[in-house]
């Protein structure tokens, strides 16, 4: 195993945010009583994957600048663990508003059509597609020179398109998705200052988490392609 | 080595770097009158998550270290 402090620091964040995040108190608001803990989790999913998207924007660009077999490897692999990472957002958000937007008056199908509605959901489900689409464009090319070209031209899209579809027009269309008005969790005048504390280091713990399975999966895949990447 | 772990402590200090605001916080506690903590159950459901995070931690280190391993036999492995 390659030590490095920061996959320490990753284990230590990672419990933290599980212990404190359950235990510590929390602002009981009408709406979301407890599940505000949701917070520490949920939220996170979405933190890791603009980092570890932007990380692979990065890399692209570096293909683009040196053509390092390497660093379109690494713009792969750092997209494909923000795509896991988006899909958890994805899915643990759905289950947050199932129970917090529904009306449990209401038949499930009269908060369906509100839900469904989201802009915040069609936004993030758009720059999810465009990210599944950067994977079927990857491999469809056989041509390891041409896909690295094409993909990392096309990665750069996809991630000029997540400013877009998750952050403008979302905050232009009215919605029950927190973060109308400007950026929530990061507000310094409407989170709580106990709940920051485990905030932040929940992020940086989750973000660490999906660097270091990347890091594997990177290095997995130099192993394979020895020959190609000689590196 | 030192630089290392220097920087180790200093991520674990920098995210707690918002303990400094309490003081801005005003006297009312935040109320916890939820089922979910008046039957104190809660502690079970930390215990399972930990479990799982745990395991899925040493799920990933036992990979990395055979992620390592392949290196150094470079390449093959199998």
């Amino acid at each position: 195993m390659q030590k490095s402090w920061w996959k320490i620091a990753c284990i230590i964040l990672l419990i933290y945010t599980i212990v404190a995040g359950f235990l510590m108190p929390v602002p009981a608001l009408r709406q979301l009583q407890e599940t505000i803990r949701n917070l520490y989790f949920h939220v996170c999913m979405w933190f890791a994957m603009m980092i570890l998207f932007t990380v692979s924007a990065v890399n692209s660009i570096k293909y683009l600048r040196h053509t390092k077999l390497i660093h379109d490897v690494k713009a792969g692999e750092y997209a494909s663990t923000g795509i896991v990472m988006g899909l958890l957002g994805y899915a643990t958000g759905s289950i947050w508003a199932s129970y917090t937007w529904a009306d449990p008056n209401n038949p499930a199908y009269a908060s369906f059509g509100s839900i469904v509605r989201e802009p915040k959901l069609i936004g993030a489900a758009m720059a999810l597609l465009i990210y599944f689409a950067y994977f079927v464009l990857r491999s469809s090319i056989t041509d390891i020179d041409k896909r690295a070209r094409v993909s990392a031209v096309y990665n750069i899209f996809a991630y000029a398109m997540l400013f877009p579809s998750i952050w403008i027009v979302p905050r232009l269309l009215p919605s029950l998705h927190p973060g109308q008005e400007g950026n929530p969790a990061l507000n310094f005048n409407d989170i709580d200052a106990g709940m920051r504390m485990v905030f932040y280091p929940a992020v940086i713990g989750w973000t660490l988490l999906g660097v270091w399975i990347t890091t594997l999966k990177i290095r997995l895949k130099k192993i394979a392609d020895k020959n190609i990447l000689h590196a | 080595m030192l630089k290392k772990t220097n920087s180790f402590v200093f991520t674990i200090l920098l995210s707690f770097i918002s303990i400094t605001l309490f003081a801005q916080e005003e006297g009312g506690k935040a109320e916890m009158a939820d089922t979910m903590r008046s039957n104190g159950k809660i502690y079970v459901v930390v215990a399972v998550c930990l479990t799982i995070l745990i395991g899925l931690l040493l799920y990933l280190i036992r990979l990395d270290r055979k992620i390592s391993k392949m290196e150094k036999l470079g390449g093959g492995g199998q």
